[in-house]
């Protein structure tokens, strides 16, 4: 691998005496296998590398990034940032992380069983799991794709306030995408299996995961509209921490966008729910030694038994609202600015299993996707409603699929309640993880 | 990497490509391409009268694909020295390192495109100007009305020069422009608040504003913003839905266009899949994709496998034609690619994807579409969505829809999601207008975003399921 916090101090060598410089610069490789009945469909290699420049002069921050490590090409970025920085309004809240003396957790998230892996048994890998796919269930008409991916990512931050960390991790998935069909009708269902090596890799979970879900919602109909209790599958809790996320951000907080402003030490939810952000959980796909600015993650509790006892804030946001940040700060990559952002965010864990939950519930709605989740939740109003397909649950059993129905309420409302969360956690990919959750008072609209 | 703004057909030298080519296929396989990319980004976001951000980047770099059979070899770098291509060709030539092994020259010949026509280069133009367009169109949202408390305003252009090599012996590059402009205003009232939002994009320089002020936008998503604080809950259940013209373009290109890319068709993963020449939407339905309409969003003069785009007719009324096709696909049925090859940047692979998609105006008048229609709902603006090109199942969220009472427009409605079913949606158009706008959007597929435009006429549903709260 390239040395990046080399390129990053050299780089920085170049600030002015009256400039803070922040220097990012990030390198990956990836491996993708797209395997269709059999053979490889697609397999690409690739290897991105860039770095992202933040200059703040006088209260003016200006960003610039290349894509490349090139020492003369990122001295470029860092001119261009500067230029840029002269054309911003003065804030007096910009600014760079300082190093704020928290240590930062010690992560193994690097695996070299992943580096050395060969691309012959990562194709078998996905052969296997289309195979074992369209052989999981008679009326599995077509496997659209099934992928191996893997890559590994390294990256460095030298800022003129005295960060230098770096940090590297790998990672792997398979993906599969499956239509089931039966006469006329047609339903789709994904499955997947995540790891930070390959021997983490779970053929068999994400095969029947996608059988069962592409299948067990044939013949589904759209539903009688009611009032209900929905029963949340693992992966739609993980959307929907993903949207309360947004709103538990510290900048969207101080900006008056989110429905919780003003409300710390308020009971927004019942006893039983605690939320917490930890990337420093080794298990979490989130887990980070360091934010996006260089600060050492923590663990960051936002909602306790009930109470809502924190937001998220990186150096700006923390700036903006007479804070310290919390090490939550999250970019996308080298070519943009860091923002906020919750990296590994989980409900605590209650005591029963999903199959408890649903003869617990008795009669309602075990939803098993949603959809239009950006169009249909607004982060101020806390209106919720989104389009869902799932399995009606009667006399605690799961019963007939629908689909077509949306499931509406306020997010006030459905964290006030929760009758019910799941032992069950599942790490996902992504800043949130999977867990069962019972809410009701739900309106299901169909027909 | 010097920040240059030579031709791109400068990137790389003809007699380089040729030996990459060569290289690429060294161990066999039936085609090999080098696509390369040089980029440049400048955006700048206004929040509350502040310049929040003023980021620009620049990106260079080439793909590398070998064809071998069905099977599909890519590398990408960002080195376009000779020495960085051949790097690419092999590992993107490691697919066919079990194949037979012939040896093949490539002798390129040159097809030149007429470039897009450029008045503004948006490079050109001083970053101290483009910070004054966001600040008059915050002064323009604001100066609509006190309920005005928030303006966020954001610009930004990009420019990407593109050249296309292939074992075909092909040649070829491009120039394109792409200036956009967007603003969304928050509202507050007794009821709490609203947001209103509107955007302008276009395959144009930065003359756009000429004709386009950004006044008249942030006005727009101003009132947006205000009339919604009067807005009841939306109600739920199926309803007759009434698309503004421009409203709802993008609905079509989600819930009808992906079943009609030639990727899907050929997995058998869509519910249009063996139905050409079948009435898959009303009678007086025609769909349209067409890279080459206007200055529209979607707009190219060449695809990205360097195939000239043309219009595509998908469906004439109610009877499906045909289907959107890349080279690949094309390649597999044996016939010639629709110009739909499309990639994210030098970093994907390309495939099937839309350019301007667009339902065709009828006869009718939109005001007599609304005055027959005793109930139901008119959208004006439809936000953000989702759509399962297996099955046709969408959600939309409506972010401007109004009441439609005894065939009159009446009051506002709050944000909800429409959920339906492409093709059905299709079937059940009874009502088609005479006018017809077109909107910019951006298309997500496979991790891969690129630029669209999407447009239809005013026009009505019988029944689409509307999730909205009142009474939840």
């Amino acid at each position: 691998m390239p040395d990046l916090l080399g390129l990053a101090r050299r780089v920085l060598d170049k600030a002015g005496a009256d400039e803070d410089v922040e220097v990012y610069v990030a390198h990956g490789r990836e491996t993708s296998i797209r395997v269709f009945e059999g053979e490889i469909e697609e397999l690409t290699a690739a290897e991105s590398a860039g770095v992202g420049v933040r200059v703040i002069s006088e209260g003016r921050q200006g960003f610039s990034y290349v894509g490349a490590l090139d020492e003369s090409a990122a001295a470029d970025a860092l001119l261009e940032a500067r230029d840029n920085a002269r054309f911003a309004t003065v804030d007096e809240h910009a600014g760079l992380a300082s190093p704020d003396g928290v240590a930062a957790p010690v992560l193994d998230l690097w695996r070299e069983e992943l580096v050395s892996f060969p691309t012959d048994n990562k194709v078998a890998l996905a052969v296997e799991l289309e195979r074992q796919v369209r052989a999981g269930d008679t009326r599995i008409r077509q496997v659209v794709s099934s992928d191996y991916v893997d890559g590994l990512g390294e990256t460095a931050i030298a800022t003129s306030r005295g960060i230098a960390v770096s940090s590297r991790q790998t990672g792997c998935y398979l993906f599969v995408h499956a239509v089931a069909g039966d006469g006329d009708d047609t339903q789709t269902g994904f499955g997947f299996s995540v790891g930070r090596a390959p021997g983490e890799l779970d053929v068999g979970l994400a095969a029947s995961d996608a059988v069962d879900r592409a299948t067990r919602l044939l013949g589904a109909k759209k539903a009688k509209s009611a009032k209900l209790t929905a029963v949340l599958d693992r992966r739609v809790t993980a959307t929907l921490l993903g949207i309360l996320s947004g709103t538990l951000s510290g900048e969207e907080v101080v900006k008056g966008r989110s429905l919780f402003a003003g409300r710390i030490g308020e009971q927004v939810g019942v006893g039983e729910l605690t939320l917490v952000d930890d990337p420093t959980n080794p298990l979490a796909y989130g887990a980070s030694e360091f934010d996006a600015e260089g600060l050492a993650c923590r663990r960051n509790a936002l909602i306790s038994k009930g109470e809502l006892s924190g937001f998220l804030y990186n150096t700006y946001a923390a700036n903006l609202a007479g804070r310290s940040s919390t090490g939550s700060a999250v970019r996308g990559g080298f070519r943009t600015t860091p923002g906020v952002g919750a990296q590994a965010l989980y409900l605590e864990p209650g005591t029963r299993d999903q199959s408890e939950i649903i003869s617990l519930v008795g009669d309602g709605f075990l939803v098993q996707s949603i959809t239009g989740v950006h169009s249909g939740v607004n982060p101020v109003s806390g209106d919720f409603s989104v389009g869902a397909e799932g399995l009606m649950i009667r006399g605690g059993e799961l019963a007939e699929p629908v689909r077509e129905v949306t499931i509406a309420s306020t997010i006030q409302r459905m964290l006030q309640h929760v009758v019910a969360i799941g032992s069950d956690i599942e790490w996902l990919p992504g800043a949130a993880t999977g867990v069962t959750l019972a809410i009701d008072e739900i309106s299901l609209s169909g027909s | 990497m010097p920040l240059t703004d030579s031709p791109p057909a400068d990137l790389v030298a003809a007699p380089v490509l040729e030996r990459v080519l060569h290289e690429a296929l060294r161990e066999g396989g039936d085609f090999a391409e080098v696509f390369v990319e040089d980029r440049s980004n400048c955006s700048i976001l206004l929040d509350d009268r502040k310049v929040e951000e003023l980021s620009s980047g620049r990106d260079r770099g080439a793909g590398i694909r070998v064809i071998v059979g069905e099977t599909t070899g890519f590398a990408h770098t960002a080195d376009i020295s000779e020495a960085g291509l051949m790097s690419a060709a092999e590992a993107a030539a490691a697919v066919a390192r079990e194949g037979g092994g012939g040896v093949r020259e490539v002798a390129l010949a040159r097809r030149s495109v007429q470039h897009q026509q450029v008045a503004v280069l948006p490079g050109s133009v001083a970053k101290s100007d483009k910070v004054d367009l966001l600040l008059r169109a915050d002064d323009a949202a604001r100066s609509a009305g006190g309920a005005i408390v928030q303006v966020s305003a954001g610009y930004g252009d990009g420019r990407r020069r593109i050249l296309v090599a292939n074992s075909d012996g092909l040649l070829t590059d491009d120039d394109r422009v792409r200036t956009r402009f967007f603003v969304t205003c928050v509202a507050s009232g007794d009821s709490g608040m609203q947001t209103g939002s509107e955007s302008l994009a276009f395959t144009l320089g930065y003359e756009m504003f000429a004709d386009h002020p950004v006044e008249e936008a942030a006005a727009k998503a101003a009132r947006r913003a205000i009339t919604k604080l009067d807005a009841r809950p939306a109600p739920s259940g199926v309803v007759p839905v009434v698309l503004k013209r421009g409203s709802g373009g993008f609905l079509f290109h989600e819930a009808c266009g992906h079943g009609l890319e030639a990727d899907h068709i050929l997995k058998d993963s869509s519910v249009y899949t063996g139905r050409v020449g079948e009435l898959v939407a009303s009678p007086g339905v025609t769909l349209v994709d067409d890279g080459t309409f206007g200055p529209n969003w979607g707009t190219l003069a060449i695809d990205d496998e360097g195939r000239p785009t043309q219009r595509n007719v998908l469906i004439q009324d109610g009877v499906l034609t045909d289907y959107m096709w890349d080279f690949l696909r094309a390649r597999k049925t044996g016939r010639a690619s629709s110009g739909n090859g499309r990639r994210q940047s030098y970093e994907d692979l390309p495939m099937v994807r839309m350019t301007n998609t667009y339902l065709i105006a009828g006869k009718e008048d939109p005001d007599e579409i609304v005055a027959q229609t005793p109930k139901g709902i008119y959208v004006a603006q439809l936000g953000g969505g989702q759509v399962n090109t297996a099955t046709g199942d969408f959600v939309f969220g409506m972010t401007e829809a109004y009441l439609i009472e005894d065939g009159r427009v009446t009051e506002p409605l709050r944000n909800a999601n429409l959920i339906g079913n492409g093709p059905d949606v299709l079937s059940k158009i009874d009502a088609i207008g005479n006018d017809f706008e077109m909107s910019p959007g951006t298309c997500g597929k496979d991790g891969q975003n690129v630029a669209v435009g999407c447009g239809q006429p005013t026009l009505r549903v019988t029944g689409v399921t509307v999730g909205g709260t009142a009474g939840a």
